[in-house]
């Protein structure tokens, strides 16, 4: 009788606990390295002391998140509570909704001078369902000892094969590198989009590529390029700021950086579809908290994005191990900002799949 | 008739029914207690195994949204003709602006859009604006004037067809994309030049294959031979030198070729040193095919050895002592009397290898560049990047049927009986 009463006691007692923990757990999705660990140092430590009963799990696949969003809703069991992607996957899972669309004003904070999250974020919040985090960019960096004495200063030196001689890198992708080829063939960066909806701008783009094809190593993975520098495999390169930031800053290569012609892109949270009332609300919790102008700030301390929030650039601060200042590094510095593009995505939305195609066959042949 | 069955009489059993009956009913009986004794293995493939695979297979044709979410517009345009070059009339406009009501409330548009913006390049925005604007339309209104003030496409008779087009539940679309083509006015259509890759990737996939098994023949037979014939000590020291790569990470064996292999890498740093090629001219080997043969020749190397070697074991030592107590040279008793016994470990280890490349993806991928990468990384694209699974299963469901097709060929001229794995 006693171990019976003792047995139900302990079960009860289980259930109780795993309903506890399954209550508490809270699965963010990102995207590993560097950036998962300033979003833990940022957001997800200091929140986790503030509410001592959520346990955050911080999944490293951001990288498949599309796919796996897709995958989890058709089996009708979403294990996801926040997602970090990038804004165009986001658009992406808006509109084939897999993500939830957020009223902003309600659901995120204030500026603390009383803006309104809508303004604070401006332009950046590109689809109901996304809320921005930081803005990155896709630029270029090269080796300073293999320049000589000219360093370029001019996206357009990637199209100088004469002056730069040796191998480049470009993603394997035709966004991005269809726009600079454009704007280093004479168009007028605010043309570039409607040159490259036509047939015979796309041409004219493959057209620029083409002159330096042999020479570009393509890469797909956001090391491949610091990667490459670093081993002197190739003089110039596109990658993401903060991939040259730390290759320049903390691993001291001989590369520098080239702003001009940046291209902006924005990274932020989505949260998944249809979870539960309970689910929604405490994801929503964090998401008021983690995009907070002090959090935004904070993020900067760690890794060289910009934050998302316009009221969030004046705290920008010191590197929380280098010491140095951080704004110089921000690719929404003014300073670096004298030639730069925002990716369209509507654009890129509607020809993606179209250009993407042509892009492939121009590489096979 | 009854007079005939007389006349013949069927053979009784013992309980006075017909021996063929009841033959037939122990012959069931039998076969349903062997049928029950293999169903938890048949039901768990099929549950885990078969009935995923054939449901991925199955998005290659279906296309059930556009009719689910414009069941009105659908209905109505089959009035319509797409080769009058004109619009449709107000009625279609009027079931489009119903569908469209419908399709914003239950956020349905959006998808329809990617979905037919494979077809049509600018259909996604085009729905995704006019789901945005539909609720303030006037329904009384001039509705095709209303739309086109939405956007020009609706004027556009090239998107009506497009609509039309792909308005059944099922669609030859995503397979005739596979293959270059697509559905267009006329029926079916090669699709631009500057388009093409899927034929050119499934022929490239295939040739690259083949290289890849004829490079782990050359390499594997002799290996394979040296591990059977030589002691028993210092062979199992060999094939812990084949197993180990085997053993080790595939990123890890990937990423060793790329130091290897690069400009500024090992053998290209050797063979300057040494003065046989010039700083200049440093080798390109790999982001290209030579990559991708090199490293994936090596990473699939155990596969050939292993089915090779456990053939070879079987053949007596002394048939070749016998050939050459007769007479025959080295060469000649290898070839007419060795060789031919180890046939069947070529089949298997030339079959096993070749499967394996021809879906192989994450090798391509790293070291491929941009000539050197298979049909699978297409297909990995469109599954984890474009999303359009449709695509994706369609050229799974060719990559399966080439490999299905090669294996038959196989079996009508080698046989398939002669494939041994040990």
């Amino acid at each position: 009788m006693k171990l019976r009463t003792f047995l139900a006691a302990g079960a009860v007692a289980s259930v109780a606990m795993a309903g506890a923990a399954q209550a508490e757990d809270m699965t963010i999705v990102s995207w590993g390295g560097a950036y998962s660990a300033s979003q833990m140092n940022a957001y997800h430590k200091p929140y986790m002391e503030m509410n001592p009963e959520v346990n955050i799990i911080n999944d490293e696949s951001a990288a498949e998140a599309v796919a796996k969003l897709r995958a989890m809703a058709e089996a009708g069991n979403t294990t996801w509570d926040v997602v970090d992607v990038v804004a165009s996957d986001a658009i992406r899972l808006c509109d084939e909704g897999l993500a939830m669309e957020v009223d902003v004003d309600s659901v995120l904070a204030a500026a603390p001078d009383g803006t309104p999250a809508s303004k604070d974020f401006g332009d950046f919040l590109v689809t109901p369902c996304f809320i921005p985090q930081i803005v990155y960019s896709t630029t270029f960096g090269y080796r300073t000892d293999m320049v000589g004495d000219t360093p370029p200063k001019n996206v357009c030196a990637v199209f100088d094969l004469e002056n730069y001689p040796g191998k480049r890198s470009l993603e394997k992708r035709p966004i991005n590198n269809m726009e600079w080829a454009l704007m280093c063939d004479g168009v007028a960066m605010a043309d570039i989009y409607d040159v490259l909806a036509t047939e015979e701008g796309q041409a004219q783009a493959f057209a620029k590529l083409d002159t330096i094809k042999e020479h570009v190593v393509w890469w797909s993975a956001g090391a491949d390029t610091p990667q490459l520098l670093a081993d002197g495999e190739v003089v110039i390169g596109s990658t993401y700021n903060g991939r040259l930031f730390k290759l320049i800053e903390e691993d001291k290569q001989p590369v520098a950086m080239l702003w001009d012609g940046q291209v902006f892109d924005l990274d932020g949270w989505i949260v998944p579809a249809n979870l539960s009332d309970e689910r929604k609300k405490r994801a929503l919790h964090y998401l008021n908290f983690a995009t907070d102008t002090q959090r935004l700030a904070d993020q900067a301390k760690y890794i060289s994005y910009g934050p998302a929030r316009a009221s969030s650039a004046p705290l920008v601060g010191k590197h929380a191990t280098l010491g140095i200042d951080m704004a110089p590094h921000m690719p929404n510095e003014p300073k670096n900002m004298s030639n730069t593009l925002l990716y369209n995505y509507e654009f890129w939305a509607d020809y993606r799949d179209d250009i993407d195609a042509k892009f492939q066959t121009w590489l096979a042949k | 008739m009854a007079n005939g069955e007389n006349v013949s009489g069927p053979i009784l059993a013992a309980d006075g029914r017909p021996l063929r009956q009841s033959l037939a009913r122990a012959l069931r009986l039998q076969k349903l207690r062997a049928l029950m004794l293999i169903a938890p293995l048949l039901i768990f493939i099929l549950v885990t195994f078969a009935a995923p695979i054939a449901d991925m297979l199955f998005r290659s044709v279906e296309n059930a949204i556009v009719p689910e979410t414009l069941p009105l517009t659908v209905a109505a345009l089959e009035d319509w003709d797409d080769a009058s070059g004109q619009p449709p009339g107000e009625k279609v406009f009027a079931a489009l602006r119903q569908d469209l009501l419908a399709a914003v409330a239950a956020k349905a548009h959006t998808k329809l859009g990617s979905r037919l913006n494979y077809e049509q390049t600018g259909v996604a925005s085009l729905l995704r604006k006019t789901g945005r604007r539909v609720k303030r339309m006037e329904e009384d209104g001039d509705l095709a004037a209303q739309f086109a003030k939405i956007h020009k496409s609706w004027a556009d008779p090239e998107t009506w067809a497009t609509i039309k087009r792909f308005s059944n539940a099922y669609t030859s679309g995503y397979f005739l994309n596979a293959v270059d083509a697509k559905l267009g006015a006329t029926g079916i259509e090669a699709r631009p030049e500057n388009e093409r890759i899927y034929i050119f990737l499934f022929e490239r996939t295939l040739i690259l294959s083949v290289v890849i098994t004829v490079a782990c023949l050359l390499i594997g037979y002799p290996v394979a031979f040296l591990l059977a014939t030589l002691p028993m000590r210092t062979s199992n020291m060999l094939m812990i030198l084949v197993l180990l790569p085997f053993w080790t990470s595939l990123l890890v064996r990937t990423s060793a070729w790329k130091v290897l292999l690069q400009q500024q890498g090992v053998i290209n740093d050797t063979l300057v040193f040494l003065g046989i090629v010039g700083d200049g001219a440093r080798l390109a080997m790999i982001n290209n095919q030579t990559g991708t043969i090199i490293a994936m020749t090596h990473i699939l190397l155990p596969f050939m050895i292993l089915p090779l070697y456990s053939v070879m074991r079987t053949i007596p030592p002394s048939y070749m002592r016998a050939a050459k107590s007769l007479g025959a040279t080295d060469w000649t008793a290898f070839w007419r009397v060795y060789f031919p016994q180890s046939v069947p470990g070529i089949g298997a280890g030339a079959i096993l290898v070749f499967i394996l490349a021809i879906g192989y993806y994450i090798t391509p991928e790293l070291v491929g560049g941009t000539s050197g990468t298979f049909i699978s990384n297409r297909i990995a694209y469109h599954i984890s990047s474009s999303l359009n699974w449709g695509l994706a299963a369609a050229l799974g469901v060719i990559l399966l049927v080439v490999v299905l097709v090669l294996y038959w060929l196989y079996d009508r001229i080698i046989g398939i009986d002669n494939v041994k794995l040990g």
